[in-house]
């Protein structure tokens, strides 16, 4: 009786570690900076839940995984450094001479090279994530901000947000080739699937221009109007694009407001109420849920793109600014 | 008095209602009038005012228009049962009520047949007002929307119940005008139909009180919660003992041998 009594309690462990472990395997994780606690928040994307927060470089601000998601690089805008987190245990492995107040950065699909903004400089830092080294430091406009490379690999973008101009760097010779004016304080840039057009917001002009990445040129510009809401407060920061080409969300600021646009007809279709000051966002691996930033009121919220419909926000720490989803 | 004859008795009064409801159109729509004017109107001008702060059972941010529906459902349910009430007190000396409690059935059976059946009516306006509230952009979940049947029913009864009480005991609040100035304004305003108790208690700490005492409050939560298919014990036990004890107030109030038989 005994035996099998043990027999059959080891298959229930078993089978509920099994259940428990392959459940760790399929759950999504969101990984959130908090600029004023110093903190990454975590979020598994079944429960809804913040399972952990862990410390990390002083003020992170931007956040991005490498290609094969088992790093995480960290812009640690007040260490001056990017921190470099080993996503299996969460130790910070290296720390990248980024320049001075790193705050976005991008990743060549080469998965090598780092491309950071250093918003005091006014210059573009390229660091190698492998040998450690900074490759080049590209002058721009005062204030750079946003960061983005085409999926090709050929165009890093920068956005200076004194400037109010969209540079465009040549990864190969890292030389600013071109600028394309937009209106005030450009804060990101977001490149299309295939990379033939740019999407750039202006905080304080309120609008996004679309660039064709041919001829570098402006070819439709979107203004949001948002019933009860003074204008002044309509400020787009983070955009993000569906692979599939249908939708763009807009994040619109102290407006608490994430702007739903058609991507091929540049029609607003909707506004979605989220938590107060949105900046960031980030999709998880099938595009059916979208993930905001909401730095004033401290938490996150949670947008269900089927029903394009706002279904939770969740507390993190103090000023949440970037957000990434690991499948 | 057995099933049956409880029956036939409810099915009765349960026409009539319908009956009076589907040729009393006007009256259908100056109930659904009202509340919209409140949705459209006043909840657009302070959709940005009311303080953000995410409450139960909501899950995150919603718009003050969405706060203010189940509050505006409530109100549906308290004029109606306010003003059905008060015509069955004044039924009681000249109407058709005289007639009805005549019947050989128990008068509790009979009184609370007749406040059942108003309540199920006031259920269509409701779902009327919900329905124009959804195309106006408010959508609770769809399952929500039968959670809050219930919800609505108890509180149709208990607001009901309380309006019997209420005008058979008071011969000074005869009047509509007297009932709307003394009893439905402060309930409705006094509770947090229109703004959450935390905002309340921003203003004063009495107010505050006055608002979680006043049951109207509990019908609200309730219906809230309800509607978005999550229960409110709290709530749920206040408003069912409120029911019970108005309820058997009101019923003793119709007495002949005392309440306003008697004056």
């Amino acid at each position: 009786m005994k035996p099998l009594r043990f027999t059959l309690n080891l298959l229930a462990i078993s089978v509920i570690s099994s259940a428990l472990l392959s459940s760790a395997a399929t759950a999504e994780t969101a990984y959130i900076s908090n600029e004023k606690d110093d903190t990454l928040s975590i979020i598994d994307l079944d429960t809804l839940e913040v399972t952990e927060t862990i410390d990390v470089g002083e003020r992170p601000r931007g956040i991005i995984f490498s290609h094969d998601r088992t790093k995480l690089y960290i812009c640690a805008s007040d260490s001056d450094t990017v921190q470099v987190m080993d996503l299996s245990d969460h130790s910070i492995i290296a720390q990248l001479p980024s320049g001075e107040d790193p705050e976005q950065f991008a990743l060549h699909p080469d998965d090598r090279r780092l491309y950071i903004a250093n918003e005091d400089d006014a210059l573009v830092t390229v660091v190698d994530v492998q040998t450690q080294e900074v490759l080049a430091q590209i002058d721009v406009g005062v204030e750079p901000e946003g960061m983005a490379i085409s999926p090709d690999g050929k165009w890093a973008l920068s956005t200076s947000e004194t400037t109010n101009m969209v540079h465009w760097i040549d990864t190969e010779t890292n030389q600013l080739v071109d600028n394309t004016l937009v209106d005030q304080r450009p804060r990101h840039v977001e490149f299309n699937k295939e990379g033939s057009i740019v999407w750039a917001s202006s905080e304080i002009g309120g609008t996004v221009s679309i660039i064709d990445v041919a001829s570098r040129k402006i070819q439709h510009k979107l203004s949001f109007k948002i019933r009860g809401i003074h204008p002044d407060k309509i400020q787009p920061v983070g955009i993000k694009l569906t692979d599939d080409g249908k939708y763009a969300f807009v994040a619109l600021g102290p407006a608490n407001h994430i702007a739903l646009v058609d991507a091929k007809t540049y029609e607003v279709l909707d506004y979605l109420l989220v938590g107060r000051r949105v900046w960031h966002m980030d999709f998880n691996a099938d595009q059916s849920r979208l993930l905001t930033t909401n730095g004033i009121s401290g938490d996150i919220s949670v947008i269900d793109i089927e029903d394009m419909k706002v279904i939770k926000s969740i507390k993190v720490g103090r000023y949440p600014w970037g957000v990434r989803i690991k499948p | 008095m057995t099933l049956r004859d409880g029956l036939i008795c409810f099915n009765g009064l349960l026409q009539r209602e319908l009956l009076r409801f589907v040729q009393q159109r006007s009256r259908f729509f100056s109930a659904l009038v009202r509340p919209l004017l409140w949705l459209v109107v006043f909840a657009s001008g302070f959709r940005a005012a009311l303080g953000i702060a995410i409450i139960e059972p909501y899950q995150t941010y919603i718009t003050y228009e969405v706060y203010i529906v189940p509050g505006l459902c409530a109100m549906i349910i308290l004029f109606n049962g306010m003003q059905s009430s008060l015509s069955m007190v004044y039924d009681r000396e000249m109407g058709s009520m005289r007639v009805l409690l005549v019947s050989p059935l128990p008068r509790p059976f009979l009184l609370m047949a007749k406040l059942m059946s108003t309540s199920l009516i006031s259920l269509l306006q409701v779902y009327g007002f919900l329905l124009i509230a959804w195309f106006w952009g408010v959508e609770a979940p769809l399952w929500g929307y039968l959670t809050a049947l219930p919800a609505f029913l108890l509180v149709a009864m208990m607001l009901s119940a309380i309006g019997l009480f209420i005008s058979a005991r008071i011969k000074q609040l005869e009047n509509f005008a007297g009932v709307m100035n003394f009893v439905i304004f402060p309930m409705f305003f006094l509770s947090s139909a229109l703004y959450p108790l935390w905002k309340m208690r921003e203003a004063s700490e009495w107010l505050y009180w006055i608002c979680a005492w006043n049951p109207f409050s509990h019908g609200v939560e309730l219906i809230r919660f309800a509607l978005y298919q999550q229960g409110n014990s709290e709530a749920l036990i206040i408003v069912a003992l409120v029911t019970v004890v108005a309820s058997v107030l009101a019923v003793r109030g119709f007495q002949p041998q005392q309440g306003m038989g008697k004056r």
